[in-house]
C-alpha cells in the first residue's frame, strides 16, 4: 500500500454537517489515499451516507444543509469548485440502481452529452470504452438500443457505474452499491472494484463486514456519539482494523456486539 | 384465541350457508349498478348516434352552415374553427401550465425554504389553482368577455376564444403535469445532478420524459374540455359560421353549433347529427390517448 504512485487525494479537516438544527456528522479529519478502496463501515444513521456525499457535494441539494470545514482535493477546497465541475470529476454510484428510462446506449452517453459532446463516433467510442470498464460490454454490445430497465439488478448496477465512468471521474463514491444485489451479482461488483482501483481512487459505504474486509486497503469506522452526530472512530488500514484494532469500540463493533 | 374462535364459527354450516346469501346478493347489487350505469351510457350515446346519423352525409359534412331559423347547411366550418380553437389553445397553455408545474415541483421547494414570501405566494398559487379547477366555465368566459373581448379590444375572435380558454384548463394542465412530475423517482435527478449534468438539463432530459405520459394525459383531458365546453365560448367565440380568416375572425365550435341550432332554430335533427360527430371525435380522442399513454409509458418503463 506505500508504493509511489498513491498520494494523498481527499484531505478532510474538522469536517461537519448540520440539517437545519440536526448535526449528522461532526469533526471528521482524516486523509483519503488516491489509487485505493476505502471503505466506511460503521452503524445505520453514523452518517456514513451524509459523509459520502460530502465528497460531491450532494448534500447541497437538500435544503437546509449546511457544511462546516473543508474538503481538499488535489489541493483544492471543494466549496471553491464549480460544482458541476466537481461532480464530473467525482462520481457516485447509489444504493438502488438508478438507470435512467432511456436505452443502454443513452444512459452511458448522457453524462458525455450533459457536457455537449454531440459527436456521435466519439460518444460510440466512449459508450464502448465505458462499458468495457465496467465489464457489461460482452452482454449489452448487441442489444445497445434496448431499454436499460430490461436489465437485471446486477447488470443495472454495473450500467450505472459505465454512467459514471463516461464522464472519465477520477474518484467513484459508492453507497452500498451492491446491497440491493444477490450475492452473485454483488460479488461481480466486487471484482470490478479491484479493477476500477487501478485508475480511480473508489469510497465505499458498506454494511456488509465482509465485504469491508474482502475488497478494501482503508477502512474508516463511524458511530453515532450520544447527541446522535456521526464521528470517525478509527481509521487505518483495513487489516489492521479488522486484526488488531485500536480502539475498543471498533472491535466490540468488527466483532458484531453492537450495531 | 379469539381470532381462532372466528374462524371456528365461520366453519359451522349455517355461516357458511348465510355467507353464501350475502356473497350472491352482493354479487347481484354491483352487477346491477355496473349494468345500470353502462346500459345509458350506452343508451345516450347510441340514440345520438342513431338519430345523427340520419343527417350526416357528404354534404352535412362539407358545407357551412347557413344560418337562420331554418338551420339550413352543414357543419363543415365548425369542424375548422374547433381545431382551430383546439390547437391555439394548447399552443398558450401548454408551456404555461407545464412551465409552471415545473417551477411549484422543481425550484419552489427550496425558494419557499429560503424567503416566506416566496412559501406565502407559492401557497397562494396553489390554493388558486385548486380554486380555479373548481369554477363554472361561463365564470371565465365572463371573465375573458370583459378582459379580451372588451377591454383589449380583441373583439369576439379565436384569440379572445383561446385566452380564455387557456384559462378555463391551465389549473387541470397545471395539476396533472405536478402530479406527473412528483412521481419521478428522486433517485433520477440526483443520478443526473451527480453526473455533472446542470438543474435544467436534468429537468430536460431526465424529468420531462419520464413525466410525459402523465403529462399528455392532461393535455388531452384539456382537448377534451376546449371541444365540449359551450358557454365559454359563446361569450369569446362569438358564433359566426364563417370560416375565420385569422385569430381575430369570430368562429364557431361543434358544441357551439350544437347549443345554437338547439336553442335558435327548428333543425333539432342537425343537432343531433353535429352532437353524433361530436360524440365520435371525443371517442377517437379518448382511444387515441389511451394509445399514445401506452405507448409512452412502455417507452419509459422500458417494455
Amino acid at each position: 500500500m506505500t508504493s509511489e504512485n498513491h498520494f494523498d487525494k481527499f484531505k478532510i479537516d474538522k469536517l461537519e454537517v448540520f440539517y437545519g438544527d440536526f448535526r449528522a456528522i461532526k469533526n471528521v479529519k482524516m486523509t483519503i489515499r488516491s489509487n485505493a478502496i476505502t471503505s466506511i463501515i460503521g452503524p445505520s444513521g453514523c452518517g456514513k451516507s451524509t459523509f459520502l456525499r460530502a465528497f460531491n457535494r450532494m448534500n447541497d441539494l437538500i435544503p437546509n444543509t449546511v457544511t462546516n470545514g473543508q474538503v481538499i482535493k488535489d489541493d483544492v477546497d471543494i466549496q471553491k469548485l464549480d460544482v458541476v465541475e466537481l461532480r464530473k470529476c467525482v462520481g457516485m454510484i447509489f444504493q438502488r440502481p438508478n438507470p435512467f428510462p432511456k436505452s443502454i446506449f443513452d444512459n452511458v452517453a448522457y453524462g458525455p452529452r450533459a457536457h455537449g459532446l454531440k459527436s456521435q463516433a466519439q460518444l460510440e467510442e466512449i459508450v464502448e470504452r465505458s462499458l468495457r470498464q465496467a465489464v457489461l460490454w460482452e452482454e449489452v454490445k448487441d442489444v445497445l438500443q434496448r431499454s436499460a430497465l430490461s436489465l437485471s439488478g446486477g447488470q443495472q448496477q454495473r450500467l450505472c457505474i459505465a454512467r459514471a465512468l463516461a464522464v472519465e471521474p477520477d474518484v467513484l463514491l459508492m453507497d452500498e452499491p451492491a446491497s440491493a444485489l444477490d450475492p452473485i451479482a454483488s460479488l461481480k461488483i466486487e471484482e470490478l472494484l479491484q479493477e476500477l482501483k487501478r485508475a480511480f481512487t473508489i469510497i465505499i459505504v458498506t454494511h456488509n463486514m465482509q465485504q469491508a474486509a474482502r475488497a478494501s486497503d482503508f477502512t474508516a469506522f463511524f458511530n453515532m456519539d450520544e447527541d446522535r452526530a456521526g464521528y470517525l472512530v478509527e481509521y487505518d488500514e483495513t487489516i489492521k482494523v479488522f486484526t488488531n484494532p485500536e480502539k475498543r469500540l471498533t472491535e466490540d463493533y468488527i466483532s458484531g456486539r453492537f450495531g | 384465541m379469539e381470532a381462532q374462535s372466528y374462524i371456528s364459527l365461520a366453519k359451522t354450516k349455517k355461516n357458511q350457508k348465510q355467507n353464501q346469501t350475502g356473497q350472491t346478493l352482493g354479487y347481484i347489487l354491483v352487477w346491477a349498478c355496473g349494468f345500470a350505469a353502462i346500459a345509458t351510457v350506452f343508451w345516450i350515446i347510441g340514440y345520438v348516434l342513431s338519430q345523427g346519423f340520419q343527417v350526416i352525409n357528404y354534404e352535412f359534412l362539407f358545407t357551412r352552415p347557413a344560418g337562420g331559423v331554418s338551420g339550413e347547411g352543414g357543419i363543415s366550418t365548425t369542424i375548422v374553427s374547433t381545431v382551430y380553437l383546439v390547437v391555439l389553445t394548447l399552443v398558450i397553455v401548454t408551456p404555461l401550465g407545464v412551465g409552471a408545474a415545473i417551477y411549484l415541483v422543481e425550484y419552489a421547494g427550496d425558494a419557499t425554504k429560503e424567503s416566506k414570501l416566496v412559501a406565502f405566494l407559492v401557497q397562494a398559487a396553489r390554493t388558486g389553482v385548486e380554486v380555479l379547477a373548481g369554477v363554472p366555465s361561463i365564470v371565465f368566459g365572463l371573465f375573458g368577455f370583459s378582459l379580451f373581448v372588451l377591454y383589449l379590444k380583441f373583439g369576439f375572435s379565436l384569440l379572445s376564444a383561446s385566452l380564455s380558454g387557456a384559462a378555463l384548463v391551465l389549473p387541470t394542465i397545471i395539476r396533472t403535469s405536478e402530479e406527473a412530475l412528483l412521481t419521478v423517482p428522486r433517485a433520477y435527478r440526483e443520478g443526473s445532478l451527480s453526473l455533472g449534468a446542470t438543474r435544467w438539463h436534468t429537468i430536460y432530459s431526465v424529468v420531462l420524459p419520464t413525466a410525459l405520459p402523465g403529462i399528455v394525459t392532461g393535455i388531452v383531458l384539456s382537448v377534451g374540455r376546449i371541444i365540449a365546453e359551450t358557454a365559454i365560448f359563446w361569450v369569446t367565440l362569438g358564433g359566426s359560421f364563417y370560416l375565420p380568416q385569422s385569430i381575430m375572425h369570430s368562429g364557431r365550435s361543434l358544441a357551439l353549433h350544437v347549443y345554437m341550432l338547439a336553442s335558435e332554430t327548428r333543425a333539432f335533427d342537425k343537432a343531433m347529427g353535429t352532437a353524433a360527430i361530436l360524440i365520435m371525435t371525443i371517442v377517437i380522442l379518448n382511444l387515441g390517448i389511451n394509445l399514445l399513454s401506452r405507448r409512452l409509458t412502455a417507452r419509459v418503463s422500458g417494455k
